[in-house]
């Protein structure tokens, strides 16, 4: 509602940032964030910090197998494997 | 970095990147005619995300470890149903969501959000009293990309995902640690898309804290 009526505070622009990530802002929210954006270096530089989280999220990838979980789907395996 | 062979997964960077290389369709052909190393890699890649997921909607860890191996199971017997509609990904992730509701622990869990929560991700302390940053974050791309296999940063990643509670956990697993859409995320989570976004921002902030938290710490 604040966003309508004034410029959006960079404690706001931080909370838009995903909505804005994922396309799902309105138009008039996504000119208001970019405008202030293009005028904030810290709301940019927090914009460019989350596209890197996510980058290096999907990059590093989930927990390591532990060897005895690896070792008990490799004999579920030997079991099941002529079942298909 | 020297290169691993394939059924080698002990959890070194290596051996990540090298599972990595390889496509989850070319292991499915593998796995059809009964190849363990291809096995062992796709459960290598998957099992612990399928944990994790399976932690949402079963209530306990243990419960949750026996709905990712009866998933796998299903995998072993159906494999030579799968058409590739869809990437064996997702099938996987639906496989395990069916699965997690036919174990019944559970109801899946009401999500109660507050979509207008004012509840901040960055800490108020960052900012003045009219909002604007006094504490201003840095781009750390580049620094971050050149260090993805530094153990300090795969922890603090790994770490700050596997603390995060429910359901942020299995919304970031899904979407940012799988890089499923938001789409296929609220299908598989009974959830909005726009509660998903919700979730989504709330863990997201945490790792991005965690990552930035180590940036500062000093990363050469
Ligand atoms: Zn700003």
């Amino acid at each position: 509602m604040s966003l309508l009526t004034r410029d959006v505070s960079c404690r706001e622009a931080v909370e838009l940032v995903t909505d804005f990530l994922e396309d799902a802002l309105s138009a008039r929210d996504r000119r208001r964030l970019e405008r202030h954006l293009a005028k904030c270096d810290g709301c940019a530089g927090y914009l460019e910090q989350v596209r890197a989280v996510v980058v290096a999220t999907g990059a590093v990838g989930p927990e390591d197998l532990e060897p005895a979980t690896l070792q008990g789907l490799v004999e579920l395996f030997e079991q099941y494997k002529g079942d298909s | 970095m020297c290169p691993r062979e394939p059924g080698r997964e002990d959890g070194k960077s290596g051996a990540r990147k090298y599972a990595a290389t390889v496509d989850d369709g070319v292991l499915l052909e593998k796995l059809l005619v009964g190849d363990q190393d291809a096995f062992r890699l796709l459960v290598s890649r998957y099992h612990n995300s399928l944990v994790r997921v399976a932690r949402y909607h079963v209530d306990s860890d243990a419960a949750a470890e026996d709905v990712a191996q009866d998933t796998w199971v299903a995998v072993l017997r159906g494999v030579h149903k799968f058409e590739g509609r869809s990437s064996f990904k997702t099938w996987l992730f639906k496989i395990l969501v069916n699965r997690s509701r036919t174990a019944g622990s559970r109801d899946r869990r009401q999500v109660s959000l507050d979509p207008t929560s004012v509840e901040p991700t960055v800490a108020p302390s960052r900012f003045d009293g009219a909002g604007a940053w006094t504490d201003p974050p840095t781009p750390f791309d580049d620094l971050v990309s050149a260090h993805l296999d530094d153990e300090v940063v795969v922890r603090a990643i790994r770490d700050a995902v596997r603390e995060l509670p429910e359901p942020q956990q299995a919304v970031v697993t899904l979407r940012d640690v799988e890089g499923l859409s938001t789409y296929e995320v609220s299908a598989l989570l009974g959830l909005t898309d726009g509660n998903v976004r919700v979730i989504l921002h709330r863990g997201r902030a945490k790792v991005r804290a965690a990552l930035e938290g180590v940036v500062r710490g000093g990363l050469t």
